[in-house]
């Protein structure tokens, strides 16, 4: 009923490849999109773009990152928080350095620096898989932490080791920095997310996207039908880290404003993001959103419902948010193991039929 | 989903909703976590604290104290939702007890106009009132805490530490890494060696370090440590036998938590402290007023330890402030901008602690429009593991101001050039 194909004529090859081939999921894309540019910068204010809209924006441009490199092309890696780390200590540097140039030219070559790094780390990927990646990622995860804590020249020798975001302008209004709007902020990482999700969308429904699929499914034959593995393995890993890496520039710039390595980009970072690409979904740029909101917003939401309307004490709220999203998550994932994608796309499959359902 | 999420979620803030006729004090907790074993007894300090000025002395000039609890986990990210939520319902002064919430929070109180208390951590050259409007860390800060140490180790030997190996054992994070520079500048002064040993957070391994220590065998270790990393160095510094006299923490190394799991291998431990730990007359109204009557943040057991009694100093000088804030405008209902002129011109004197019940509690200090910081006094203090009592071993040692003020002076004004900030106080 609500999803239906028919009547929904295709004239044009351009018109058969579209990402939204269905006409009214088509339509909802375009609403999200309205309410997000043209309503929710009216509306939003502090607490929902710092608490709630920045933090799912951003993660969500982290797990678009990870879901290439793990979902499509199958690559584990638990190095996520350090290319993190790379990107916001890049577009620091660059910030501080460059306070002429602007934050959005700093935040796109903090993401190049990082997709440098991550080809770097990503050499390895040619020669081991699998678990013994994942534990060559964790290495440069612990590595790139350290080195930041490591050489003052990183924080431009700051008391504390800390890194804080002078402000910076875009069209005169302030995107950084403590007077920044909210909505500026907001609409700042929104449009990065929208890019990161577009490109990303593309990149993995054409012929790169292909390639890395079969190097995930089996790489041996994937060689044999003329997919290079290096190139095909070393792009993953640039595009991925370059995701990540506008991801943590924007979550030190716009979002926090003031990080410390160790505890903003820890191995913990790595862990929350590869749960938010298992728990939304491998291989599917949607999955990214659904994971990153999951774990991003419904904390947020429980606090406000076990402190804010049951007047719960905060210990015990905080306990028992552990334990609530902790269960969802072993829900979610025995009902479908292929995360909340997945139910998305099967309950697009019921609402075709719906209401005569064979 | 997120629709519906979004209205939940809406829905729940629409509940709490802010009161009016009320002092809204944020306590940015932590009751989770590797560093909850602090921050509950300073949380339940700080609430208990405000409900016993509610319940004796019928609220803060006659208005209510009303204390929103925010749980942080001791995470940045956290903290900042935690400061979202929470400024919104008349906040009047923030005290994260977290250093690196305070960096977060440092512009963003600036940006808000709503005062910042850091006691004892956060930015140590938020002293200077010229450049930090909205920043307060009396009644002392790290910067005073390692010059307080260092002073101390200069009485134990006469004056002269030239020759000797001092090593920091620091947590690796901006709290940390705050005394290094200090240390450093002192090292030069007085001629010892500084040697830095780096701790991972959350700081339960700590096997390399200590036998590092064990084979370069310094003559003191001084700790910045917090939370579960106090605990462990102590276990570990009895494991390599390092004497205990010669271990000095800082004042957020040195609770009764810290030293209790070592057992009798803790003894001699010392530690800083900016307050002194007595049976206060205070307790006994908390007890009555507050503990008695069912209505402590906590189970009552932290009363008078070490952080509950630093907590409860926090919400001391809150309360002092705001009653110094009512008297200057005359008006009980005052705003966060009012309550930041109460703290610029807050007096702690001795008469005023034994009024309240907490005769020497504290040093006494005035703060001034270019002064933030108080007086920087702190005292040193020892464990008696036998009797699992902390024993003050000196009165309030002042800092060594002459290399202090430079390093706040440079630091300051680093911050108020990165920030176009035009400095205030033009008096002095």
């Amino acid at each position: 009923m609500l999803y239906r194909e028919a009547g929904d004529f295709k004239t044009s090859y351009v018109a058969d490849g579209q990402t939204f081939p269905i006409r009214f999921d088509r339509w909802r894309y375009y609403a999200v999109l309205a309410v997000a540019f043209g309503i929710v910068p009216f509306v939003v204010n502090d607490y929902w773009a710092n608490a709630v809209l920045l933090p799912f924006l951003i993660y969500a441009i982290a797990a678009i990152g990870l879901n290439i490199l793990t979902g499509y092309c199958g690559q584990v890696s638990l190095g996520t928080g350090g290319f993190m780390a790379v990107g916001a200590y890049a577009c620091y540097k660059l910030m501080t350095a460059f306070p002429d140039v602007s934050i959005l030219i700093h935040i796109v070559l903090a993401g190049g620096v990082t997709a440098a790094v991550g080809v770097l780390f990503g050499l390895p990927s040619l020669r081991i898989k699998g678990f013994y990646l994942a534990v060559a990622t964790l290495a440069a995860q612990f590595f790139l932490v350290w080195l930041f804590n490591k050489v003052p020249w990183f924080y431009n020798y700051s008391a504390s080791g800390q890194i804080t975001a002078p402000e910076r302008t875009v069209l005169g209004v302030a995107v950084t920095g403590p007077e920044a709007p909210a909505w500026a902020a907001y609409l700042v990482c929104l449009v990065f997310v929208t890019l990161v999700a577009l490109v990303g969308r593309n990149l993995t429904r054409g012929k790169q996207g292909r390639q890395w699929m079969a190097i995930r499914d089996m790489d041996i034959a994937a060689e044999i039908i003329g997919v290079n593995p290096l190139a095909a393995k070393l792009s993953a890993f640039a595009v991925s880290s370059f995701f990540i890496g506008i991801a943590g520039a924007l979550f030190f710039g716009v979002y926090l404003g003031a990080v410390e390595v160790g505890e903003a980009f820890g191995i913990q970072k790595s862990f929350l993001i590869l749960f938010m690409v298992i728990i939304g979904g491998l291989g599917s740029i949607f999955g990214s959103f659904a994971g990153a909101a999951f774990l991003v917003l419904l904390p947020v939401f429980l606090k406000n419902v076990l402190v804010g309307a049951l007047g719960w004490p905060s210990d015990l709220a905080a306990h028992f948010e552990l334990v609530i999203v902790g269960g969802l998550i072993i829900v979610f994932l025995v009902a479908e193991p292929h995360g909340l994608a997945q139910l998305w796309r099967l309950a697009k499959e019921k609402l075709r039929l719906w209401p005569f359902p064979y | 989903m997120k629709t519906k999420l979004t209205a939940a979620a809406m829905a729940a803030c629409m509940a709490a909703g802010p009161a009016l006729a009320d002092l809204v004090f944020p306590d940015l907790s932590y009751r989770t976590g590797p560093y909850a074993a602090g921050g509950i007894p300073f949380s339940d300090g700080y609430r208990d604290y405000f409900t016993l000025v509610n319940e004796r002395d019928g609220g803060i000039g006659g208005v209510e104290a009303r204390v929103i609890e925010c749980e942080t986990g001791y995470n940045t990210e956290k903290g900042v939702e935690c400061y979202e939520a929470t400024k919104g319902e008349g906040a009047l002064v923030y005290q994260p007890l977290s250093t690196g919430i305070t960096y977060q929070l440092i512009p963003k109180v600036q940006a808000d106009g709503i005062p910042l208390h850091t006691m004892g951590y956060g930015r140590t050259s938020a002293k200077n009132g010229e450049v930090f409007e909205w920043v307060f860390n009396y009644p002392a800060n790290y910067w005073d805490a390692a010059s307080v140490a260092i002073k101390h180790l200069l009485d134990e030997n006469g004056g002269d530490l030239s020759g000797k190996d001092i090593t920091l054992l620091y947590h690796n994070s901006a709290y940390g890494k705050e005394p290094i520079r200090t240390l450093e500048d002192l090292s030069e002064k007085h001629g010892y060696n500084l040697s830095t040993i780096a701790v991972d957070h959350p700081g339960q391994e700590q096997k390399s370090q200590w036998l590092r220590i064990r084979r370069e065998r310094p003559d003191y270790v001084i700790m910045w440590g917090w939370g579960v990393m106090n605990q462990v160095a102590i276990q570990e510094a009895a494991n390599v036998r390092f004497p205990m006299e010669n271990f000095i923490g800082n004042w957020w190394a040195g609770a009764e938590h810290d030293v209790t799991p070592a057992g009798d291998a803790a003894d001699g431990y010392k530690a800083l402290n900016m307050n002194r730990i007595a049976d206060y007359p205070v307790f006994e109204d908390i007890q009555e007023y507050v503990v008695d009557a069912g209505l402590a943040a906590g189970d009552g057991s932290n009363v008078g330890k070490v952080l509950y009694t630093r907590g409860m100093y926090a919400a001391m000088l809150a309360v002092e402030a705001a009653k110094t804030a009512q008297e200057m405008h005359g008006i009980a209902q005052i705003d966060a901008a009012m309550m930041r002129d109460g703290m610029e011109a807050l007096e702690m004197t001795e008469a005023k602690m034994e009024e309240l019940g907490m005769a020497g509690i504290g040093p006494e200090f005035a703060v001034s429009c270019s002064n933030h910081g108080g007086s920087g006094g702190g005292i040193v203090q020892q464990w008696d593991a036998s009797a699992g009592e902390w024993e003050p071993i000196t009165d309030y040692i002042q800092p060594d101001d002459a290399v202090l003020d430079p390093l706040v002076e440079e630091d300051s004004m680093a911050f108020a050039e990165e920030n176009d900030i035009e400095l205030r106080c033009n008096e002095s």
